[in-house]
């Protein structure tokens, strides 16, 4: 099952590869993780989406975070109310004649246009991971050239 | 810095200065170190400072690290080591990772070539950092000489409280080296770390209600209760229920192993009263144990029965291995005095008592004694007998060191230094030098193997040097034993390298004499007494190989993956 947790840190040089390390030693499958500083410049925040077995496992990722010294709070908000998004940038092949069918595939999902050239544009998405494969499978057949993804950054929802 | 013109003849000038000077404020009374071109200068700061702490010189720096485990094992304080950059630092990882695995406290100070060439491959640079987090409970690389009092201060606080663990300290030499201009703080930071020693008392009290709805109790003891230095509230906890008690490898002494209702150690070499105790008990109270597979075997067969009660002061290791009904978070000492606080319930398990005990008076642990040679398990009886069950006994790793947990009955707490975790082989002289320092006027007693000590072996001229009188029995069977007796029950007698007959081992009589140490060599009973009469008559060294039948098996032994009731040789075959 798939399990978002978020984690609070210390914003010192390697805490990252620590965390990472940890995943990697313990046999915990990343599928993404997305990290920036916290309005307080000595505190980062992290979101991990990581793929685990069963509850008890995802409770022992939870229990060897928090052990960690350099983190401050970890949550697993997978089941809570929350907001989650995902940011991609699709690199498509396109020809005079494609053009404006590519415009008009990507028009509903809200997207801009970051870069034009004479073969390709550069398209920038933000969203669930669903819209994002929707779009990329949508570009697939014209040829996709690149794409990068960040992964799932997410909190919760603010409470009423 | 008039604290510091106090302490030392001259004020604090450099980086090195800082560093030693910290080592003084948290009351280091040993350093094990080894010198190199990147800790030169702390090495001339402390010829300077003359700081009132000793400085040991071990002949490797993995001897460095396991003798700091020794001196940490047996004092409770931390370890504290210093080694150069490079390959001094590559040879402290086995023993970091030994005190990682064993839960004990360190503090590994490792040289690093100047920032300005960090990351260049620079003359003797390893990344201390990259190859010490996955082993380490923390480590730092220090960036400026103001962090110096902080990263120190921390580093002791991280090393010795919650679950103690090494803590490796990365300094560059131009930080060593770099003035200092005013005073720097040493106060903490560290907003992550808040480590739980006292229990949940609504946890504590679902504890006394199992054992009031209990019919079948028992009380695994590991190593935390050792490290606690809660051997006292335990012994009055299990006197109160009167529950019997099966200890970890390294729970050995936490409880006195010659009391009545002591079954030993459980697990692939336990007991058959111990693992039986487990197999059938209704209520299991794991107190600073890890639930280490070696000591659960099989872990779909493993106390079947049994409600369990998990009492540790890491959080993660609450479920990790074993699935628990009573999670109980904190220090062992401050929730036994947590349980001893509470209302005693009036209970009786006596029946079941007699059932445990009837086991152990039914299936000792055994041996035969072969023509005149030399049993092992028999010497280490009589070695337990000589020293009144209260030497500091310190192991290497193979047969060799099951039959000490086995036939050493350990009445002391933090007296048994054996690795458990890591099971590392060259351990046990470098850790008896560390333990007799940390503890010089006991007796220190070394059981090693002809395979182990020749891994460590230069740790003599420590032994020597320091004049230490620690008495290292050579078990020597002429084989690397363990694997031997592997190979021989499971890789149908297909012996690979574990032989060490003919010329192939040394002569240890002659060696120990070499470094300046007493040899004795025996090969049969009757030589036996005499020899212990002259080695524990004194208090001098001593190195004595034992002949031994390689044929000597550890017995009782579970197969791996098996259910701790399948054991081989519980009866003598
Ligand atoms: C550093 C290291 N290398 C290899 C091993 C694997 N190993 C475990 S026990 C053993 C044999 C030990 O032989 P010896 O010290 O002679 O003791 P004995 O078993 O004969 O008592 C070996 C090779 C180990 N535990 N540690």
């Amino acid at each position: 099952m798939k399990r978002i947790i978020t984690a609070t840190v210390e914003n010192s040089s390697g805490v990252l590869n620590r965390l990472t390390g940890l995943f990697a030693r313990r046999t915990f499958n990343i599928e993404s993780i997305t990290v920036g500083t916290t309005p307080d410049e000595t505190i980062s925040k992290m979101t991990f989406v990581v793929q685990v077995e069963s509850a008890e496992e995802a409770e022992q990722l939870i229990k060897q975070l928090n052990k960690q010294i350099d983190v401050i709070k970890v949550n697993d908000i997978t089941d809570l109310p929350i907001v989650k998004r995902e940011l991609a940038l699709i690199k498509v092949k396109v020809s005079k004649s494609t053009r404006p069918e590519v415009q008009s595939i990507i028009e509903p999902f809200r997207t801009n246009i970051l870069d034009v050239s004479k073969n390709s544009i550069t398209i920038e998405v933000t969203g669930n991971t669903s819209k994002v494969d929707a779009l990329i499978d949508l570009l697939t057949p014209y040829g996709i050239i690149e794409v990068s993804r960040t992964g799932i950054t997410a909190f919760p929802r603010g409470t009423k | 810095m008039e604290e510091t013109s106090q302490q030392f003849t001259r004020p604090i000038k450099t980086g090195a200065d800082l560093i030693v000077k910290s080592l003084v404020d948290n009351d280091v009374e040993v350093l094990f170190s080894y010198p190199g071109g990147a800790v030169l200068p702390i090495f001339d700061s402390m010829y300077e400072l003359d700081p009132p702490f000793s400085n040991i010189l071990c002949r490797h720096e993995q001897g460095l690290a396991h003798a700091a485990e020794g001196y940490a094992r047996v004092t409770g304080k931390p370890g504290v080591v210093l080694a150069t950059s490079g390959p001094g630092a590559t040879n402290t990882l086995t023993g970091i990772a030994d005190a990682m695995l064993d839960s004990l406290p360190m503090i590994v100070l490792t040289g690093q070539v100047g920032t300005g060439v960090i990351g260049t491959d620079a003359f003797q640079e390893a990344d201390v950092i990259g190859l010490t987090t996955p082993i380490s409970k923390y480590n730092y690389q220090i960036k400026a000489v103001e962090d110096i009092p902080r990263i120190i201060n921390e580093a002791f606080h991280i090393a010795t409280t919650g679950r103690p663990g090494p803590v490796v300290i990365d300094v560059p030499k131009n930080i060593s080296e770099a003035a200092v201009r005013e005073e720097y703080s040493g106060d903490f930071y560290l907003p992550g770390y808040q480590p739980t020693v006292e229990p949940n008392i609504s946890q504590i009290k679902r504890v006394v209600e199992a054992i009031a709805e209990a019919e079948k109790p028992v009380v695994l003891v590991g190593g935390g209760v050792n490290l606690a230095d809660a051997s006292k509230e335990f012994l009055e906890f299990v006197e109160r229920y009167q529950i019997p008690v099966v200890n970890s490898l390294q729970g050995t002494g936490a409880f006195p192993g010659s009391h009545e209702l002591a079954l030993g150690m459980a697990g692939m070499h336990g007991t058959y009263a111990a693992n039986m105790a487990i197999n059938d008990s209704d209520l299991l109270i794991n107190i600073g144990a890890r639930f280490d597979d070696r000591l659960t075997g099989n872990l779909a067969f493993f106390a079947p029965n049994a409600k369990v009660a998990h009492i540790d002061v890491d959080p993660a290791e609450i479920g990790k291995n074993v699935k628990t009904d009573i999670p109980v978070v904190g220090d062992a000492k401050a929730a036994l005095q947590a349980l001893l606080e509470e209302e005693t319930v009036e209970v009786t398990f006596a029946a079941w008592t007699q059932e445990c005990l009837a086991n152990k008076k039914r299936h000792p642990l055994w041996f035969k004694h072969q023509d005149e040679r030399i049993s092992p398990q028999w010497l280490i009886q009589e070695i337990s007998e000589r020293t009144d069950n209260q030497a500091i006994v310190v192991t290497d790793v193979g047969k060799h060191q099951m039959w000490a947990a086995q036939f050493y009955t350990q009445d002391k707490s933090n007296k048994f230094v054996s690795s458990g975790g890591l099971g590392t082989m060259g351990f046990g002289l470098p850790a008896a030098v560390g333990a007799q320092i940390g503890r010089p006027d006991d007796t220190v007693v070394l059981i090693s193997g002809d395979g182990s000590i020749q891994m460590t072996i230069q740790e003599l001229a420590a032994v020597r040097q320091y004049q230490l009188p620690v008495k290292i029995f050579i078990l020597n069977n002429q084989t690397l034993g363990m694997v031997h007796q592997w190979q021989e029950l499971i890789y149908s007698d297909r012996y690979a390298q574990s032989v060490l007959d003919g010329d192939l081992n040394p002569d240890f009589v002659k060696l120990a004499e070499a470094y300046g140490v007493k040899g004795i060599k025996v090969e049969s009973e009757d030589q036996v007494p005499a020899m212990l009469d002259e080695v524990f008559g004194n208090r001098d060294a001593y190195v004595v190989e034992i002949m031994i039948p390689a044929t000597e098996k550890v017995f009782p032994m579970v197969p791996a993956g098996k259910a701790n009731t399948e054991m081989l040789g519980v009866d003598p075959l």
